[in-house]
């Protein structure tokens, strides 16, 4: 039966009914114990935003804080992996991965490869990304191109509680090693959530909203800000399709290339930098596989070239917006060769 | 102890003679990319590997054909992966820098200095968790001991008292720098103590003192007494990478290999003890050799991986 949870509670559910499945599951992280060492430590923080709270006491031995230590930490979720355990290890901020970032790329995600085939890694990093909280340049950085870019990982960017529960399920028992990045500003986002545990598989979008005139493909936060640009472009006439990849890497082309086969248009509404990004490698598989059915130029609602900045004036106009999503879309539609 | 005296010799004469035989192969131009060789550590990698056995995960470094041999990768399967073959123990994919046998809890060499420690801090882990009575054991060489990654990962052992061991191999360069110059302690195992662990330095040309001292830090770490740091002291025979000139450094290796080898320390020792003869470690050598003989024609010979194999085995499922 669903009900109406948040994302943050079904992060939080997810992990609880998979590690009651499943005793090789364990929890590691800063904080995800919360205190240990302290006389604080049965009260269980759960992690610096509570994500992981309720666990420590649930499941005894298998919630690990971790010194601030992310190459130790992460590479030691990394070998467990290797031996038998399923861990889960929070990598805190997404920006952080600078500092255990070969533990990532160059173990977790070449064993197998590199092994030829004899090697199984199958940990699930999650992480908190995204621009919104004024958290600045070093705590709010959309960073999956850079995970999606190296062959090996798997990279999942759920946009709503539903796909949060039900992609972090997937990801668990998936065998390959998942970075699952979730956006900090939709940890208190509600949505009807099924109680039972399920699964999403990997590299099958969701057609958000159905539409004949306009493909926009959003990625994490963004679905939700597409979905209201659609909304208002409805009020005008416009039926825009609205795809949320779900995961980046795979990535479901087939969907995407149907659409806009249909459609004809193509905005993507990406919060990452605008080099190198979901929104431009997007672009290149259309205009490569799809190009014959194009009415109109892409368009890429992306932030700027810059660092996210501070001030809640400047990083309110750095991230993209349900009114940037419909200029977008609108220039699009309305595109005439000159 | 899982291996006896004549295996622990066997494994060492193994090292040496695999070595000593890829140095020679590459230098005629038939073996592709780079190769580290652990001529002159051999008594590291087997005084260590003795105490393990199949429970026991181990990580290695750049120069890790000692420690897969010693941990019982197959030395067939080894001399294929060097030479890019399909038959080799990662079907050409990893080459000498990657050679792994999971099966045999041999977590890979690694291209990445410092790349290991923390991954052999997961496996003890799991060891832990699933209490099965392993151990993880990283080998690591003195310039990985400047690595962040190595100290994190001594610290992260010691916090979650961790069964594990870790293996510091001071062969006195990292590549063409001096450790005595990159390490500002005096030794490497003087910083166990800044991560409240015990710090032990073993003269590594001594297969029995490796074997005495790795024995109490495993036994140590399986009876749930935590990790310890052994530093092992010696000089590799060969450069940092084959095709190295050396330029850096003077006569020490001739010294070495005439006064100090580890190989033949053991031979005086076991020989005038009585404890093995020495036709029984001529036997050995003379096995060995032919076992180096046909591993080199066999991968020579052997296929290499085609078009079908490109983009195998990058996932397990995508």
């Amino acid at each position: 039966m669903a009900r109406t949870i948040s994302y943050r509670e079904a992060i939080n559910e997810a992990l609880a009914q998979e590690m009651q499945r499943d005793e090789s599951v364990i929890v590691m992280g800063e904080d995800n114990a919360g205190g240990a060492g302290s006389p604080g430590e049965d009260d269980a923080w759960g992690g610096v935003l509570g994500v992981t709270k309720g666990l420590y006491g649930r499941f005894p031995g298998r919630v690990l804080d971790t010194p601030i230590s992310e190459s130790a930490f992460i590479g030691a979720a990394i070998g467990a992996a290797t031996a038998g355990l399923r861990p889960v290890a929070e990598l805190m901020f997404i920006d952080f991965m600078g500092v255990c970032f070969d533990q990532i790329f160059n173990q977790a995600a070449k064993f197998r490869y590199m092994f030829g085939g004899n090697a199984r890694t199958p940990v699930v990093i999650r992480t908190m990304y995204g621009a919104g909280l004024r958290a600045a340049a070093q705590h709010s950085q959309s960073l999956y191109p850079i995970f999606t870019h190296v062959p090996g990982l798997k990279v999942v960017v759920p946009s709503s509680p539903y796909e949060a529960k039900g992609l972090l399920i997937q990801s668990i028992r998936d065998d390959d090693p998942v970075i699952f990045c979730e956006h900090k500003a939709l940890y208190d986002s509600s949505g009807e959530v099924p109680e039972d545990s399920y699964t999403i598989p990997f590299g099958e979008a969701n057609v958000v909203r159905d539409g004949d005139d306009i493909t926009i493909v959003a990625i994490g936060r963004m679905v939700g800000v597409a979905e209201e640009a659609a909304r208002e472009l409805a009020s005008g006439g416009v039926e825009a399709e609205v795809i949320d990849p779900r995961t980046t890497s795979p990535l479901d082309t087939e969907t995407i290339l149907e659409s806009v086969e249909n459609t004809g248009r193509l905005v993507i509404v990406d919060e990452a930098s605008p080099r190198c990004n979901l929104a431009t490698d997007i672009s290149a598989l259309v205009a490569k596989e799809a190009f014959g059915s194009l009415r109109a130029p892409i368009e890429m609602v992306t932030p700027p070239h810059t660092p996210v900045p501070f001030s809640d004036a400047l990083e309110d106009l750095y991230i993209p917006d349900a009114q940037k999503v419909v200029n977008a879309a609108k220039s699009v539609v309305d595109w005439k060769r000159s | 102890m899982t291996e006896t005296l004549l295996e622990a010799y066997r494994t060492m004469r193994t090292i040496r003679a695999f070595e000593e035989r890829v140095h020679e192969e590459f230098a005629t131009g038939d073996i592709p990319g780079f190769v580290h060789l652990y001529a002159g550590e051999e008594a590291s990698a087997t005084g260590v590997c003795r105490h393990l056995d199949g429970r026991d995960t181990i990580a290695s470094t750049h120069r890790g054909h000692g420690h897969c041999i010693a941990k019982g990768v197959d030395v067939k399967a080894m001399m294929a992966e060097i030479y890019g073959r399909a038959t080799g123990a990662c079907h050409g994919k990893g080459g000498s820098m990657h050679i792994a046998d999971l099966s045999k809890g041999m977590l890979g060499a690694n291209g990445i200095v410092g790349g290991g420690p923390p991954l052999i801090c997961g496996t003890a882990l799991a060891a832990k968790q699933q209490g099965t009575g392993g151990i993880g054991v990283a080998f690591f060489g003195d310039g990985a001991s400047n690595q962040g990654t190595t100290l994190e990962a001594l610290n992260l052992a010691s916090v979650w008292n961790l069964p594990a061991l870790f293996v510091a191999e001071n062969n006195g360069y990292a590549e063409a720098t001096s450790s005595t110059w990159s390490v500002a302690s005096d030794n490497i195992a003087d910083r166990a103590a800044g991560f409240g662990m015990p710090g032990v330095i073993v003269d590594g040309y001594d297969f029995f003192a490796v074997t005495e001292a790795a024995g109490e830090a495993v036994e140590r770490a399986r009876g749930g007494g935590g990790p310890t740091l052994l530093e092992v002291k010696f000089t590799r025979y060969f450069g940092h990478f084959e095709g190295d000139q050396q330029s850096y450094r003077a006569d020490e290796v001739a010294h070495a290999r005439e006064n100090l080898d580890c190989l033949k320390r053991f031979r005086d020792r076991v020989i005038a003890s009585g404890e093995l003869a020495e036709t029984n470690l001529d036997t050995i050598d003379a096995e060995v050799a032919k076992l180096i003989d046909e591993s080199v024609a066999e991968a020579k010979a052997a296929p290499k991986p085609g078009t079908a194999d490109l983009q195998t085995d990058v996932y397990v499922s995508y």
